[in-house]
């Protein structure tokens, strides 16, 4: 699997610390720009947000264990 | 929804949409060319209205309303998708500013892409410039268990079953208090970073069972700051540890800044330009 490594500064103590799943999830599918227009999904959107989420704590024992704690 | 009857597709080739990741002012080819998108496979630039947008070719057999709702339900195929993503927003985060698109926007092709950036220029365009020089960064604030003020054992004195009684309503009381602690220096970490920062806002609280934290979530912070002020902004969210032991701070980032380019940012907690 691609490791995504968190973004960093020089100077960051963060520096090539995985990203977080859920911190992911926050950002990309709560926020961001919907660019209407012939979108597939332009009604379903929310819908989908919701779904994807409640499927997700319905998957908790995949997350619940960090494996980026150290 | 039978949709597939209508779609004249090849086996091998089935008609491709595309993934929109982000827009941005300019890309250089040789950046597009280190970029996997969707899948591993390559990104492309679709050009109109002075505007760039990245995409990666999503086949409808895999991106199409139906089987995405289906694949956003998987976990596993959720994570790589956010991943693969995230990760072609990342590197054009690191050229310049870029308007990430939410996750799972799809248009049926690069036409579709072309004329969204031409009927949104002018916001597009607003909101790159309001991005340049300035990253998001994330502050969450965990509760810490035992730091707020203890009244429980001052209120154990009395008789054995009175006590008891009593002295479980004053634990009770002390977690709600605790609880109110942490999330009123919660709102007080936010707004003091809120002035260092261009803009704030909060979102919900991860769920202890996605995050794996110990203790609860009090803050969901992301902040979008200034490349200038960015020394002052990790100074004071230091000096803030310090001053609320109540809560954990935990900085992450630099993101691209997802959380500021919502069309209509949620009311809740978002704080205006400052400048």
């Amino acid at each position: 699997m691609t490791a995504a490594l968190a973004p960093n500064s020089a100077d960051d103590p963060l520096a090539y610390r995985p990203v977080a799943l859920v911190d992911l999830l926050d950002r990309v599918l709560a926020t961001g720009v919907v660019i209407s227009g012939d979108i597939t999904l332009s009604i379903a959107e929310v819908d989908l947000v919701r779904i994807s989420l409640r499927a997700l704590v319905a998957s908790v024992g995949a997350l619940a264990s960090p494996e980026n704690t150290g | 929804m039978s949709s597939t009857a209508e779609v004249t597709t090849q086996r091998s080739a089935p008609a491709a949409g595309a993934w929109l990741h982000g827009v941005v002012r300019d890309v250089e080819p040789a950046t597009l060319a280190g970029i996997a998108g969707m899948d591993g496979g390559p990104v492309r630039a679709v050009s109109a209205a002075g505007l760039v947008a990245v995409v990666s070719a999503a086949p409808m057999d895999e991106y199409g309303e139906e089987p995405l709702r289906r694949n956003l339900e998987d976990l596993v195929w959720l994570e790589r998708a956010a991943r693969a993503h995230h990760a072609v927003v990342e590197t054009l985060a690191r050229q310049g500013p870029v308007v990430p698109a939410r996750l799972a926007t799809v248009h049926s092709g690069d036409d579709g892409v072309a004329a969204s950036l031409a009927a949104r220029r002018a916001e597009l365009v607003a909101t790159l410039d309001r991005l340049t020089g300035r990253g998001e960064w994330g502050v969450k604030g965990y509760l810490v268990p035992g730091a707020a003020s203890v009244n429980a054992e001052a209120a154990s004195a009395g008789g054995v079953g009175t006590a008891y009684l009593r002295r479980r309503r004053a634990q009770l009381t002390a977690r709600e208090e605790h609880q109110q602690v942490a999330s009123a220096a919660a709102d007080a970490v936010h707004a003091a970073l809120c002035e260092v920062a261009v803009a704030g806002r909060r979102h919900a609280p991860q769920d202890r069972r996605l995050s794996g934290a110990p203790t609860p979530m009090v803050l969901n912070g992301a902040y979008l700051v200034d490349v200038s002020a960015l020394s002052r902004f990790t100074d004071l969210l230091g000096s803030l540890g310090g001053r609320h032991p109540g809560v954990r701070l935990e900085l992450t980032g630099p993101w691209p800044a997802y959380s500021f380019v919502a069309e209509r940012p949620a009311p809740d907690g978002v704080v205006g330009e400052s400048r």
